[in-house]
């Protein structure tokens, strides 16, 4: 095999567990509170500024930046929810969607007057790592590790604790629910500051390889929502799998022709296989 | 009826004679507001019947960059590259439409498909840099004023082009609203079942109303392009560009006839007026505020500033009649 289309695949599957990571956090706002939430992207633009600021800037110890930004987003997660998301949760979804847009909007171009549209570079170098051949970059392969981790502890989390019940309880049938006990207004605001949190971590691990910018937002939005639909909106174990088909898609074909080339295809099969499967690959 | 037809012949007769008092500046920013307002409204076609699209970009750019490349490559008048540019983008939304409508994709599937269609116009736009100059942009190679070329260095003349065009697609959404068509787009919007248990053709009017909404956003994006005499993949294709179409349109109130132009002389103005102020120094401003009223507007009047406008003005006269619709 191919040396460099086997590099291809692997940086395929690390970028697969990333793009996961992010699926992963929008699935569940979608699964549980049944919103889309298009700014997604955005608020790990956020999260990659606030740890740009904290460590490149204030010179705070990277990890410590890192946890004050999944703070932070996870915090924002909940003023967005409580702030724009239930005076219209009653409305038609599609208003929800265009509401976290114009959140999009504004993020976007907030970012842009504070800090510019330059390319910010949060200044750690991290080691590449020589496997035989192939050339594996240790931030990848970190962050890699980190979203898997991160969607293990989201497992255990709604598999084994009493509240990640009432989050699966609840999206499972939220009217049962609330004669059930649950305060259904407590549960969206923890799941949204979980999501929010997700996109932290993904910020966090996004920023070890990519320079932020006002629009870093746009170059992966767009897939993870194609992400999360094709596994199901929802469906958290099909967003992971539907993240590693596409990654690995963007990746080879980035490899034979071009990165536009690759994500034309990526969403051109995201259009074939909705109309095909619109439950998404895993719905029945 | 009477009234509201003398009060267009008076707005008409007004738009027709602005030219001779506008100072060239405004001019402009009116040009870019009608062309801006046809394709807004173009959208609001299918948008005020619960199809919202965001990815209208994709069609805007297939029409700005099928006229543009045909008159630079092979000298084709844009006359001709527009209704290609639409032919284009009918087949677009026929191929992306009919199985989308067949297969029941509605609300926000509907919108995250256009949303991918809109980004693989964009891209592939970018992918073809060779012919289409990529990020950079292109330009329509310039001939000076040249009816041929669709290219007026008079603003007047691009002014009478497009208030023309703009009053046509003000037509076509009239005719859009006429009698059974609305009817049954409406009852299409409000429950698919129930509306073709009632006889509805739901596959048929909805792919009639996606089509001309293409048809007329990408000859709206063809004509656009012509008169800012630039191309952009960010400004006239993408996401951005899609966002912007749904706000505006949103924000004027796509409920009514004159309300995605209103949305358009909105966003203009308030561009211009923060360019003007601030200058420079301020880049996102616009955009920020935009981010923040198209939040407002969809928690506090979805039905956007005409839309309550309309609503105040229907309760003064006769308090006691429903709101109708």
């Amino acid at each position: 095999m191919d040396i460099y289309l086997l590099e291809a695949v692997m940086n395929g599957i690390m970028l697969g567990g990333l793009l996961a990571l992010l699926a992963l956090g929008l699935n569940l706002i979608f699964g549980v509170i049944d919103v889309v939430w298009i700014c997604y992207a955005e608020l790990v633009m956020a999260g990659m500024y606030a740890v740009y600021w904290l460590h490149a800037v204030y010179a705070w110890p990277f990890i410590l930046a890192c946890a004050a930004a999944v703070a932070l987003v996870a915090l924002f997660g909940v003023v967005l929810h409580r702030l724009i998301i239930e005076p219209i949760l009653g409305s038609a979804p599609i208003n929800q969607l265009l509401a976290t847009g114009g959140m999009l909007f504004f993020l976007q171009s907030f970012a842009t007057l504070l800090f510019g549209t330059d390319f910010r570079n949060v200044g750690i170098r991290l080691p590449v790592i020589e496997l035989g051949d192939i050339d594996l970059s240790f931030a990848r392969l970190l962050a890699f590790v980190a979203a898997i981790l991160g969607a293990a502890g989201l497992y255990l989390f709604l598999a084994k604790t009493f509240l990640g019940t009432a989050i699966r309880a609840i999206s499972q049938d939220r009217e049962i629910m609330g004669l059930m006990g649950v305060d259904p207004r407590r549960i969206y605001l923890i799941t949204s500051a979980i999501g929010g949190g997700l996109a932290g971590l993904a910020a966090c691990l996004l920023v070890l390889q990519y320079d932020v910018h006002p629009f870093i937002g746009l170059t992966f939005g767009p897939i993870t929502f194609m992400i999360c639909v094709l596994g199901g909106l929802g469906n958290m174990f099909g967003g992971v799998i539907a993240a590693f088909i596409m990654s690995l898609i963007i990746s080879i074909v980035g490899y034979y022709f071009s990165v536009e080339l690759s994500y034309v295809l990526a969403f051109m099969l995201f259009i074939v296989l909705i109309l095909v499967r619109p439950q998404g690959i895993l719905g029945r | 009826m009477t009234e509201a037809r003398i009060a267009a012949g008076i707005g008409i007769a007004a738009l027709i004679a602005l030219p001779a008092v506008l100072p060239t500046y405004f001019l402009h920013i009116l040009i870019q507001a009608l062309l801006l307002g046809l394709i807004y409204t173009a959208w609001g076609f299918m948008g005020r019947f619960g199809l919202v699209s965001l990815g209208h970009g994709a069609f805007m750019g297939v029409g700005a960059y099928t006229s543009a490349l045909l008159w630079n490559l092979y000298g084709v008048t844009p006359w001709l590259g527009m209704p290609a540019g639409m032919a284009l983008a009918v087949a677009l939304a026929l191929v992306i439409g009919y199985p989308c409508f067949h297969l029941r994709i509605v609300g926000h599937y509907f919108a995250l498909v256009t949303l991918a269609l809109g980004q693989v116009v964009a891209l592939l736009i970018i992918a073809g840099r060779d012919i289409t100059g990529g990020s950079l942009g292109m330009t329509p190679r310039a001939v000076g004023t040249s009816v041929i070329a669709f290219q007026f260095q008079n603003r007047a003349q691009f002014y009478f082009v497009a208030l023309a065009l703009w009053l046509g697609v003000l037509g076509i959404r009239a005719w859009i609203s006429r009698g059974m068509r609305r009817a049954a787009l409406e009852a299409i919007g409000e429950d698919e079942t129930a509306a073709e248990a009632a006889g509805i053709n739901v596959l048929r009017e909805k792919l009639w109303v996606f089509v001309m909404s293409a048809a007329v956003t990408a000859a709206g994006g063809s004509v656009f392009a012509q008169y800012i005499m630039y191309l952009n993949p960010e400004t006239v294709s993408g996401v951005g560009v899609s966002l912007q179409i749904v706000f505006a349109a949103i924000a004027g109130g796509m409920y009514s006839a004159l309300g995605p132009t209103v949305g358009a002389l909105l966003t203009l103005s308030l561009t211009e007026g923060l360019r003007v102020l601030f200058g420079t120094n301020f880049i996102g401003a616009a955009n920020t505020i935009y981010g923040v009223l198209l939040i407002l507007f969809i928690i506090f009047m979805p039905r956007g500033i005409l839309g309550v406008v309309e609503s105040w003005l229907r309760r003064r006269p006769q308090p006691q009649a429903a709101p109708a619709e």
